[in-house]
């Protein structure tokens, strides 16, 4: 094995046994803390297979901003900080038969179709912020745009749904009960303020 | 390297994101695991775009608008989450059964509140 196989199967370990751990623990705030640990090593899978530019891309926007985002849910959402019994459903070990079914079927079938390919990554053209950028704005340049009118279309929709005082809000007062209130006292607030 | 270590690996990390979307209660939680299936399906384009080394470089490409895409999913999911916990109290995603078509659950009492409030007997 070369030293870059090492690195690679290392990495490929660091990352499943923290996703089990995202998925097994019982602390919601630990699970988030896991998920930056998977994300960092997939971070430098993306570094060993020659894709540079991606990998720090997966550091900036998962670890930097997905996993904040996931922690400020978690916030807002009141969830406690220590340990917790109900995170699972009770349909834990068919839930864990399915997985392992999926897991069986998609490593027999690549492990099938692709066991006598080999990786030649010495060749493999490296993906630099150069690279990428030329390819982006060369090739891909319709699909980009594309995705920044998605984005664009996200930001307003995350918008809109956060809102408090959306035509909805009002039907759902009696069913929110105390949580709403918070929601009522900061609208009263906004509309004493103008 | 072999080109199936990587793929292997995708399909574990897919799998264990299946679980988590299948066996958590919260939906923050659930959002980590579709996370992880997302991150398995990039393993995966970046592995194929080494083996291929084509000019258009698709898979780094495709990666790359997946991760853009994904931390779009995540905005709106998260603001979903804390729009369901504004009107809900919780984010437990197996206690939200308005829409289900099914009989009330009389251990949880879901549905029950929503049909007294729409005076349904």
């Amino acid at each position: 094995m070369t030293w870059v196989q090492v690195v690679f199967v290392l990495l490929g370990l660091v990352a499943v046994g923290s996703a089990l751990l995202v998925v097994t623990t019982r602390n919601m705030v630990h699970a988030a803390l896991w998920l930056v640990v998977t994300l960092g090593a997939v971070a430098g899978v993306y570094l060993v297979l020659a894709a540079e530019f991606l990998a720090w891309v997966q550091v900036l926007i998962y670890v930097g901003a997905v996993v904040v985002l996931l922690l400020f849910a978690l916030m807002l959402t009141r969830a406690p900080t220590g340990p917790q019994t109900d995170l699972d459903a009770r349909r834990a070990l068919p839930a864990a038969g399915v997985a392992l079914l999926v897991a069986a079927v998609l490593v027999t079938t690549v492990v099938a179709g692709f066991s006598e390919v080999t990786l030649d990554l010495d060749q493999a053209i490296v993906g630099s912020a150069e690279m990428t950028g030329a390819t982006v704005f060369e090739k891909w340049v319709l699909p980009f745009e594309v995705l920044s009118v998605l984005l664009l279309a996200a930001l307003i929709g995350a918008i809109v749904l956060s809102r408090a005082d959306t035509a909805g809000a009002e039907d759902d007062e009696d069913a929110a009960a105390g949580s709403s209130d918070t929601a009522d006292t900061a609208d009263s607030r906004g509309r004493g303020g103008r | 390297m072999p080109l199936w270590w990587p793929l292997v690996l995708a399909s574990l990390l897919f799998a264990i994101g299946v679980y988590a979307v299948l066996v958590r209660r919260n939906a923050v939680l659930v959002l980590m695991g579709v996370e992880l299936m997302l991150n398995a399906v990039n393993i995966n384009l970046v592995a194929f775009d080494a083996w291929f080394r084509d000019v258009l470089h698709g898979g780094q490409t495709l990666a790359l608008f997946v991760i853009v895409i994904a931390a779009a999913e995540v905005g709106l999911a998260l603001a979903i989450v804390l729009r369901v916990f504004r009107t809900h109290g919780h984010i437990e995603v197996d206690r939200l059964r308005e829409l289900a078509d099914r009989d009330l659950d009389p251990s949880t009492g879901s549905g029950r509140r929503e049909l007294d409030r729409r005076g349904v007997r």
